[in-house]
């Protein structure tokens, strides 16, 4: 099946100084397949350049080397944006126009007739949660919790396959991150294509089928949640009831971790080089009972912090990539990235 | 769904006057009413005969003058503001081309233009019906011009097409420079347009070749404002040719389409960082 996404060798340099201008790469040679159906998480700390590439793939911004393509269409191609959905990051709208006037506009723009857009706008506000009383209140008067859900709205007009989301819960409150959330899994249900860029791990997580990580312009890692993090167990949680004090005190040079839950139930934290079938046997011959046993595996959170330390300062500190060609190739050679 | 290109030109060009509608522009519509009433009674009490020429002199000036003012004040925010306020990204991901989003720009300042200019006409029309009416035969006979003179149309239309020529100069300034620098260099080539003719004639007053090449550089780059303006001639009822109104009109829409031309090239090729 033909990517939805195909991104290809994408590099952005920026032209940066008053006087004397020296290049500044946002984006290195970033290369990624999104397939038709996945909801997609590219995460990456601020300035990582995810925003360079949602622009670059909205063509906003023009490539300094590499293309991509969405749909099969090359990015920029004007009739492909009937079927592409766009949220941008702390979006702005016109402030004299009402939320129900601006989505009309836009639904027009997409060729929905008078009558037609004014019951797709009307939809949409629904779907986000925008009631009837603030539809007509001039944008200028709204709250960035409100602008993000009438951004996500516009973003969602055309029905659109494949939907581009940047900070999409940025500006929302904990009711406003959960709809956005249950929206999201709506469109996976739907077969849409969701592409989004954040830095709340825990939404890339509970959502993500695939995800990449970028740092500072380059992919640092990209592939499947469970394959990324599966292999990374790091430890076992047992679970244990009725377990007495005495038999308890046996097992604790073993254990990493005991946290009492509530009286005579446990939770043991132990380490990969211990095996849990032998502190369990160990326990339940002390008349203690089973809950459960987990593996214990790394979160994304540690994932992302690990993977962003490994590539070196220049991932943190956007002030210290000004391109070098020669120091960048060798960084490729020496680090290749994972790609997909 | 299969779009016509000039339907998102048109959306856009709509937004655009609904805009200068919210922002209260239509408010000069009224100052412009009341400084025409207002003036044709103070007039009407000072003079004698020259009533009605005052007033057309007047009412036609203003109706430049306003003109202008909507034409630069707005034109140079057109493209910049939604550069600066972002509001860019959002129109440029949906299914329009960024010539299409200049040209939907343009039209819809050149919409609220003509609205507006549409106004003042009707409204110095009845001004002047109602002097021409409420004066002797007598007196209508030592006007220049009758009142109520349709060749001041003429005069009008030439005023539009100047203004359309200075809604594309602060457009094409706005595809690239902030509002400031806009507003400046478009007033800058507005009044060096209207002393176009003295730039062609400088070598009479200077011996420098240097300053004959950059004035005759500046004649052709320049629009010559003088040409459009027939104010003098409508109001002493001297003739203005129809085959000048139509060359006339023909170079400015030239320079309107030069102008869009070069706003298109720079805009489809800009980063919106």
């Amino acid at each position: 099946m033909a990517p939805a996404i195909r991104i290809s060798e994408l590099t952005k340099d920026y032209w940066i100084g008053f006087w004397r201008k020296r290049p500044y790469r946002a984006l290195d040679r970033l290369s990624l397949d999104v397939q038709p159906g996945e909801v997609f998480g590219f995460l990456g700390p601020n300035g990582a350049g995810k925003t360079t590439t949602l622009k670059l793939l909205m063509q906003l911004i023009f490539p300094t080397a590499g293309q991509a393509e969405i749909l099969g269409r090359p990015v920029g191609d004007v009739a492909a944006r009937q079927r592409i959905g766009y949220l941008p990051e702390n979006p702005y709208f016109y402030d004299y126009l009402t939320a129900e006037e601006l989505l009309q506009y836009f639904a027009r723009l997409f060729g929905y007739s008078g009558e037609d857009a004014r019951r797709r706008a009307a939809t949409l506000l629904d779907r986000v949660g925008i009631g009837a009383e603030r539809r007509s209140v001039q944008l200028r008067k709204y709250s960035k919790g409100m602008i993000q859900r009438v951004g996500i709205a516009q973003a969602l007009l055309n029905d659109p396959e494949v939907i581009f989301l940047d900070e999409p819960m940025s500006g929302l409150d904990p009711l406003g991150r959960r709809e956005v959330r249950s929206l999201i899994i709506d469109l996976r249900e739907q077969g849409r294509t969701v592409f989004f860029s954040s830095h709340i791990l825990a939404d890339a997580e509970a959502l993500c089928s695939r995800v990449a990580v970028v740092a500072g312009g380059r992919l640092a890692a990209a592939g499947r949640l469970t394959d990324i993090l599966a292999f990374q167990v790091r430890g076992w949680e047992l679970v244990i009831a009725d377990l007495r004090p005495e038999a308890l005190a046996r097992v604790t040079p073993q254990v990493r971790r005991a946290t009492e839950i509530s009286p005579q139930r446990y939770a043991l934290e132990l380490s990969l080089d211990v095996p849990p079938e032998r502190i369990l046997s160990d326990l339940v011959a002390t008349g203690a009972t089973l809950v459960s046993l987990n593996p214990i595996r790394d979160t994304l959170e540690d994932f992302f912090v690990q993977r962003v330390a490994e590539m070196g300062e220049g991932a943190r500190d956007p002030d210290s990539r000004k391109y070098a060609p020669g120091v960048q190739e060798a960084t490729r050679e020496d680090k290749q990235s994972p790609r997909d | 769904m299969r779009i016509s290109k000039a339907h998102a030109i048109r959306c856009v060009a709509v937004n655009v006057f609904k805009e200068s509608v919210r922002d209260r522009v239509p408010y000069n519509l009224v100052i412009f009413a009341v400084l025409l009433i207002a003036s044709s009674y103070l007039i009407g009490q000072l003079t004698a005969g020259q009533d009605v020429k005052i007033i057309k002199d007047l009412g036609l000036a203003a109706t430049a003058v306003f003109g202008l003012f909507i034409a630069i004040f707005i034109g140079i925010g057109l493209v910049s503001k939604e550069v600066e306020r972002r509001s860019i990204y959002s129109i440029l991901s949906k299914p329009i081309s960024r010539p299409q989003f200049v040209l939907g720009k343009y039209a819809g300042l050149v919409l609220t233009l003509a609205v507006n200019v549409a106004v003042m006409t009707i409204a110095m029309y009845l001004v002047l019906t109602y002097l021409t009416y409420t004066e002797s035969v007598e007196f209508r006979s030592a006007w220049d011009a009758p009142g109520v003179d349709p060749r001041m149309l003429k005069a009008i239309v030439l005023i539009f097409v100047q203004l359309m020529i200075v809604t594309a100069i602060a457009l094409f300034f706005s595809t690239f420079s902030t509002p400031l620098l806009s507003a400046a260099l478009t007033f800058g080539v507005f009044i060096v347009g209207h002393f176009n003719a003295d730039l062609k004639n400088f070598d009479k007053i200077t011996e420098s070749r240097a300053a004959v090449w950059l004035a005759r550089g500046v004649y052709h780059l320049v629009p010559d404002f003088s040409a459009f303006d027939v104010k003098t001639e409508v109001v002493h009822g001297l003739p203005v040719a129809n085959g000048y109104l139509v060359i006339t009109t023909a170079y400015g829409l030239a320079y309107i389409a030069a102008l869009l031309i070069a706003a298109i090239v720079i805009f489809s090729r800009r980063d919106f960082k």
